[in-house]
């Protein structure tokens, strides 16, 4: 027997979330550096199992499996593939750094780690997740940590608000997901959860474009197609910095892995009859969202619609069912999670000190805090596009699956990178730059060193991957190899 | 030592790199030590430069010092570099150019450091393209300088000045001309993004010379059109994005923006090597992957280009900002550059075309080094009077003489005065173009004319006439290091416009290999 | 079917019921022996013999797979019955430990005495084989029950509670027995297993069945609650003391579905396409008014009673899919909700002793006045919600898989989507608790030992159940599988 690693990773965070909780609630200090230290742990072992993984065999490694409602044919069975590997180190590193950024919430710090941590749990548990059942577990166990998350912690003025808007369209999209999976368990007739088992349960046609689209656009709510985006920007706004880093990094990555691994491979044929239109969906999503970014004033809104735009792309690059589409997606979904894990954490530090995000009430931040301007910078080239960041090395793949599958969509879908660019100056521009306004000139200062090590780590991985994308690159590519098959065997 | 030689390339392009990471770890308020190491390891790819020319074997074809390495497998994209006799001129022009706007930068107040990083980092760029033979490399570069650039403009550009945009705000002019440089050239590539993924999509690679032979073959249908169709939208595609960069009339109002807005050592290395860029697009990418739509669309860049050289000429002539005027020079020299390549896409091939060809390529040298010295010597008296007005100038002669003559002699280069540079690479242009294309050489003969107007308006206002007394006792002299960096240009437009060959030689090789 | 010598198994059978009557007389004693400052030990006793009491039935007691008809065919030994029966007992001793710290409550002898006579009930219409002990049990719950909800004489809501109770009560089990008195004189026999050879061999008209069994489902709905008779449940549910408002909506209602399922499944195949529709338009209006309802509630203990008034739809979605999984949906579902409701109603108990108030508004701070109480609030109402890792995300997964297994997805669909109303008013009350302020933050909320215990038993059970279900879950198709 193997060391369970993936096992570990999972369940890291919660058990440090229940031994969080034992803490005294006083000793805030003893909370925080344990927080820490699990999420430290977290990254080490999911760096560790990143590196660990056998490009040259491909396939899901480290499997793990234990059966837990047998009657059902449902079992905890866990691997890790070309894929999902990018996403868990995606996590390790969100979580690593949402802790150092959360350093200083001082009102119960005790639960909120608590309750991100589980949030963490969900999450890595969807990762790996080979079982469908165990996808939907998990799943659910990252949507309602959310809410207590951006309820309680969350900016005064919507948090309720976005907070119950954000759980319910989750909830919705993921339980017309789970109709459809159950769907999919009966009509196999193989009496298994394991999705492995049921790529091979060959559905009919019609079944298949039938429940595709419920199960995709289930999920795709959380990845935040269009036309049910509208939680997002609501939700990344009022939920706290950490929170933030986490919806949007991780958590919409979660609907967009989830769409993949349940309707796509799941249900090819439903995928290859319905894609022509859902790619009209993410297309809307990459304009329009990068169009409304631009418009916004809030800060934290222009990054929230920025995120819709480049989720969008994800998607897109799943429609094309290419192999660079795959590729791009898989790519992007990585580098779109630390880049905007980024924008969220300066948009956090930057209204800690200015108690304002609108943007032009803002200016000349760069003068107190220069790493949080240059690193929100590197952060803003990656999204859009810039060659040399990750960005680049993201929608380069999926523009050429949509060129060879949609021409005309790539060509309109391209416009956005202008719209970012332009957005993207704009705030650099205004917030970073220019003259401070009078009231703020004494009251600003620079952030601590912990958000700067935060801060700087994810610029690194920004450039890293945008410089050498060899360390990512073949990885995802074999996994997209497994994709393929199914595509081309159904 | 083989080593050395056989990475020599990516030694050249990554040295600024290593610099900009050094530079990084100085501490900030040592200005003087940051500008001295930055000067020093500028030198450093100019070194290695010299090297490369003299290792450079002026016979072979194809490119030499060949470097491949897997980059980007998933999508058959790779790091290949590789020179050929125009990549390596344009290399030292680069590398040449950058130790001396750097010296030149030696009066930044500011934030010295981001500004010497920023500055590495535009060299890499500018070199990458250069050095480039992937098409997704080329691409990184080509993109990748934008970012410095932008950030020199809208930092260290200039602090004066207002411009209203939509909506009636108004923001700093050089927040708007970064702005427009950037959204410019960036919705520019947009459509090369797009054709070069397509390009990649339908051919499987990246690789430059595989495309070559590969790209020009196609001959099926492609997404349900016509190929012919195809190619001569990518070519657009193409050209569009090169055009912007030149850049060529109606693409080119960005530049006067830009060049008036950026700091001096910016506009140097703008006008000097950024321009350059486009025009070696069109060479490296437009005449190989399309000869066909090269061919029939010649006549139409024929004309944008003539339109460049007399419009540009004239504006030159209109304006009363010092700056400005020689920003509206380079669209000028640069119309020469794409008359020439122009003729030769047209011609394909026969000795008129290799002449046309020769005179472009030399042309974009040499107006890297003209517009370089006057876009310097335009700093040199702006930091003195921190005026641009041509108008607020007059007789300075008599108070700056070295200035004045230094000015005169750069002045003369840069109108093609016999015996200087830019006469040699503009009579090759001209010469070329002239049986190719004789309407539109002909009427480019009246840029020229306007040339000559308003490079002498420009000396006349500056220089001569009635001097204005508020100068007297204000103005001192050019000072050793602004001579040190206008030196070395002045030696090669002399040497150039005297003994042409030495370059020619080298640029000849990969003319004839283009046209082939 | 004989059961005319007196054996072993006899009393095997009633063992459950044989303790707990024991156990109410020990009480019963020690209430009268006992001085009055150490009544409060009473509620141990209970609670710690009904553990026992388990403990010995899973020792000595458990039934074999194939399942003997004792006491003249009136008991039914199987497995069905002897899940329930270990459920009631553990329902019971947990009200007992939330109870025994409440002054009017937990010091008085007659209140577990009353209570473990219901208990006792409960445990005889799980087994109940024939409509006469069937009847008898259901009365034997009821009455102590109807007691049990007024028990606070001089509150006027307590009163009023157990008036009601009584009196919906007292009526629709009449009509409930008016049905099975129509059953004996149209088939002749009043045991349930035989009841379909007669209606067999009779020839009865389907119509006449119609008839007959919507008499009884009138009874039966109200005990689980169920629309159109599900009105009673807030009222009596807000006044009825808290702990045994829990016991209602979990015992109490699990008792109803034990006899719902036996009945109707084993008595009435015949008919199956008929109450299999109807049954499916209760469960929907069911949980559809319970959980719209629950929407607009601003008293902890009427959402509460709202939202149990839905979760008898969800477990009807389980118990109209007809099937072993239907089955084991339903009985897993009923254990799991027991504890989840259970603690639920727990923690509001253990509140309204300190602020005097069952309003949600004054849950308002809870988190800053007692973490470990606001945890386990939360723990409760998500797995009410049905969030994982609780157990309340298991039981919806297994109940809607029933229904997606035989077909239903409509159903599955409404059920999904009631559940996402009830996520609303779940997070409503959480919010409550963790964001809003309160001017008593400083005061602390002091919980019970008994209610401690009693609480973490619950939610760990809660965690589990969601963590490791499987047990569980075959736990649920034991009994299922001893339905016929």
């Amino acid at each position: 027997m193997q060391f369970p690693i993936l096992s570990f990773i999972v369940f890291t965070p919660i058990v440090a979330a229940i031994l969080i909780f034992l803490i005294p609630e006083d000793r805030k200090n003893e909370v925080r550096v344990a927080a820490l230290a699990a999420a430290s742990f977290a990254l080490v072992l999911s760096i560790w199992v990143y590196f660990a993984y056998d490009i040259q065999a491909g396939g899901y490694q480290f499997v793990e499996q234990v059966s837990w409602i047998p009657a059902l044919g449902i079992s905890y069975k866990v691997g890790l593939d070309g894929m999902n590997a990018p996403l868990v180190l995606l996590t390790g590193v969100v979580m690593f750094t949402g802790v150092l950024i959360s350093w200083g919430i001082d009102d119960r710090p005790r639960e909120f780690f608590t309750f991100l941590f589980i949030l963490a749990t969900g999450v890595f548990g969807v990762f790996v997740s080979l079982d469908l059942f165990m996808l939907f577990f998990f799943y659910e166990i990252a949507v309602f940590p959310m809410y207590l998350l951006i309820a309680i912690w969350g900016w005064k003025e919507t948090r309720e608000y976005a907070a119950m808007k954000l759980t319910l369209y989750l909830f919705v999209g993921s339980v017309i997901a789970l109709v459809g999976a159950l769907a999919m368990y009966f009509t196999a007739g193989l009496g298994t959860f394991d999705m492995l088992e049921l790529e091979k349960a060959g559905f009919s046609r019609e079944f298949q474009i039938l429940w595709f689209p419920f199960v995709f656009i289930g999920f795709g709510v959380l990845g935040g197609i269009f036309p049910f985006h509208n939680w997002s920007p609501d939700g990344h706004v009022a939920a706290p910095t950490a929170v933030s880093m986490f919806h949007a990094g991780v958590l919409m990555k979660l609907g967009a892995f989830a769409a993949l691994r349940v309707g796509l491979m799941l249900l090819p044929e439903g995928a290859k009859f319905h894609m022509g239109w859902i790619i009209l969906l993410t297309l809307v999503n990459v304009v329009y969202g990068a169009f409304i970014a631009s418009v916004q004033t809030d800060f934290k809104y222009v990054i929230g619609f920025s995120s819709v735009s480049h989720m969008g792309l994800v998607l897109m690059g799943f429609a094309t069912l290419t192999k660079q589409g795959f590729i791009g997606s898989g790519i992007q979904m990585f580098s779109h999670g630390v880049m905007t894990a980024l924008f969220f954490a300066v948009v956090g530090m930057v209204y800690d000190q200015a108690h304002t995000r609108e943007i032009p009430k803002l200016g000349g931040f760069r003068k107190v805090m220069p790493i949080v301007a240059v690193c929100f910078i590197i952060g803003g080239l990656v999204s859009m596009g810039m060659p040399g960041f990750s960005g680049f090395i993201a929608e380069f793949p999926i523009f050429m699956g949509v060129w060879s599958s949609y021409p005309l969509i790539a060509i309109i879908a391209a416009i956005s990178i202008v719209i970012t660019a332009s957005y993207i100056i704009r705030v650099v521009g205004r917030v970073f730059y220019g003259q401070m306004p009078q009231e703020f000139e004494g009251h600003v200062h620079d952030v601590t060193v912990l958000d700067k090590i935060a801060l700087l780590f994810l610029s690194f991985i920004l450039v890293a991957l945008g410089v050498f994308p060899g360390w990512m690159v073949p990885l995802v590519e074999s996994g997209v190899e497994q994709i393929l098959r199914l595509l081309g065997g159904a | 030592m083989n080593f050395i030689t056989d990475h020599l390339l990516s030694i050249i392009l990554f040295s600024p790199l290593v610099a900009a990471a050094i530079l990084l770890f100085l501490p900030e308020q040592q200005e003087k030590l940051i500008k001295w190491v930055s000067f020093v390891f500028s030198l450093v790819p100019f070194g290695f430069s010299l090297a490369l020319w003299f290792l450079f074997d002026k016979n072979a074809t194809g490119f030499q010092f060949v470097e491949q390495y897997v980059w980007y497998a998933a999508i058959n994209s790779s790091y290949h570099v590789g020179v050929d006799g125009i990549a390596l001129s344009m290399v030292l022009l680069t590398t040449l150019l950058t130790p001396l706007a750097i010296l030149a930068s030696f009066s930044i107040q500011h934030n010295i450091k981001s500004y010497m990083i920023l500055f590495f980092l535009l060299e890499l760029g500018m070199l990458g393209v250069f050095l480039a033979l992937d098409l997704l490399i080329f691409f990184v570069f080509w993109e990748f300088g934008l970012v410095p650039m932008y950030f020199l403009i809208n930092q260290w550009g200039s602090e004066k000045g207002e411009r209203e945009i939509w909506g009636g705000i108004k923001v700093p002019a050089r927040t708007y001309a970064s702005f427009k440089f950037m959204i410019y050239t960036m919705a520019g590539s947009l459509g090369l993004l797009l054709a070069i993924q397509m390009i990649g999509v339908v051919a499987g690679t990246f690789d430059i010379p595989t495309l070559f032979e590969r790209w020009t073959r196609l001959d099926k249908p492609l997404f349900g059109l016509d190929i012919s169709t195809v190619k001569a939208i990518a070519f657009w595609a193409f050209t569009i994005a090169f055009a912007i960069k030149v850049p060529v009339w109606p693409f080119h109002t960005w530049l006067p923006d830009a060049h008036t807005e950026a700091p001096t050592a910016g506009s140097m290395i703008l006008a000097g090597v950024l321009l350059k860029l486009g025009a070696f697009g069109f060479l490296r990418l437009v005449l190989p992957l399309y000869p066909m739509e090269a061919q029939r669309y010649a006549p139409a860049l024929a004309f944008l280009a003539v339109m460049a050289i007399i419009f540009g000429a004239f504006a030159s002539f209109g304006q009363s900002d010092f700056k400005r005027l020689v920003a509206y020079s380079s669209v000028n020299h640069m119309g020469f550059v794409v008359l020439g390549i122009a003729a030769a896409a047209y011609a394909m091939g026969g000795e008129n075309a290799t002449i046309a060809l020769n005179g472009a390529v030399l042309q974009m040298f040499n107006h890297g080094l003209s517009a370089a010295g006057m876009f310097f010597l335009v700093g040199v008296i702006y930091e003195r009077t921190h005026t641009r007005d041509l108008n607020e100038y007059g007789g300075l002669f008599p108070l700056v003489p070295v200035y004045g003559g230094i000015l005169i002699f750069t002045s003369m280069a840069s109108l093609g005065l016999p015996g200087l540079n830019g006469f040699i690479s503009e009579f090759l242009v001209v010469r070329g173009s002239w049986p190719i294309f004789t309407l539109f050489t002909a009427l480019a003969m009246i840029g020229l004319l306007f040339t000559g107007a308003y490079i002498l308006k420009g000396i006349k206002q500056v220089l001569h006439g009635p001097l204005n007394e508020k100068w007297v006792g204000h103005l001192t002299e050019i000072n050793e290091r602004e001579i040190f960096v206008i030196a070395p240009l002045m030696v090669l437009m002399l040497w150039i416009g005297v003994w042409p060959a030495w370059i020619l030689d080298v640029i000849n090789r990969a003319v004839l290999a283009l046209l082939s | 079917m004989s059961g005319s010598v007196f054996n072993v198994t006899m009393f095997l059978a009633i063992l459950p019921e044989l303790w707990i009557f024991v156990l109410a007389s020990l009480v019963l004693i020690l209430d009268l022996v006992l001085p009055k400052e150490q009544h409060r030990v009473l509620g141990w006793i209970t609670a710690v013999g009904l553990i026992l009491g388990i403990l010995i039935s899973l020792l000595v007691a458990v039934p074999s797979e194939q399942a003997q008809f004792v006491w003249g065919d009136l008991i039914r030994f199987d497995r069905l019955g002897f899940v329930f029966k270990i459920l009631f007992m553990f329902g019971a001793a947990m009200t007992a430990l939330f109870s025994s710290n409440l002054e009017k409550l937990g010091q008085r002898g007659d209140f577990y005495v009353l209570m473990l006579v219901s208990t006792l009930g409960m445990c005889l219409m799980a087994s109940a084989a024939d409509v006469i002990m069937l009847y008898l049990a259901i009365e034997t719950t009821s009455i102590p029950l109807y007691v049990l909800a007024g028990f606070y004489k001089e509150d006027n809501k307590s009163t009023e509670a157990g008036f009601k109770y009584l009196l919906f009560g007292a009526m629709t089990s009449a009509i409930m027995l008016f049905g099975f008195s129509y059953l004996f004189g149209l088939t002749g026999t009043t045991n349930l297993y035989a009841l379909v050879n007669q209606v067999v061999q009779h020839q009865l008209s389907p119509f006449v069945l119609y008839g007959v069994l919507a008499f009884i489902l009138v009874g039966f709905a109200f005990k689980i609650s169920a629309f159109p008779l599900h009105f009673w449940a807030p009222d009596v549910y807000s006044g009825a003391p808290t702990p045994i408002a829990g016991y209602l909506s979990t015992a109490s209602k699990a008792a109803g579905f034990a006899v719902l399922v036996r009945v109707l499944w084993v008595g009435f195949p015949e008919i199956q396409p008929y109450w299999v529709y109807v049954m499916t338009g209760v469960s929907i209006a069911t949980m559809t008014i319970g959980n719209l309802l629950a929407l607009a509630q601003k008293d902890i203990k009427r959402l509460l009673a709202y939202s149990s008034i839905s979760h008898a739809g969800y477990v009807l979605i389980g118990f109209v899919a007809v099937s072993e999984l239907g089955a084991t949906s339903v009985i897993f579902y009923l254990i799991v909700y027991l504890l989840t409701n259970l603690a639920a109603f727990g923690t509001v108990a253990v509140f309204e002793k300190t602020s005097g108030s069952s309003e949600i508004a004054s849950f308002a701070g809870l988190s800053r006045r007692s973490p470990w109480l606001a945890m386990m609030m939360l723990v409760s109402f998500l797995s009410l919600a049905g969030m994982p890792p609780f157990g309340g995300f298991v039981i919806k997964f297994s109940v809607f898989a029933a229904a997606v297994q035989r077909g239903l997805i409509g159903l599955a669909v409404i059920g999904v989507l009631n559940s996402i109303v009830g996520l609303y008013y779940y997070l409503t009350v959480l919010k409550v608790i963790y964001l809003y302020r309160s001017e008593e933050e400083q005061v602390a909320v002091p919980i019970p030992q008994a209610s401690k215990v009693a609480l973490a038993v619950l939610c760990i059970g809660i965690i589990v159940m969601g963590v490791i279900a499987a047990p569980w879950f075959d736990i649920g198709a034991l009994g299922a599988r001893a339905l016929w």
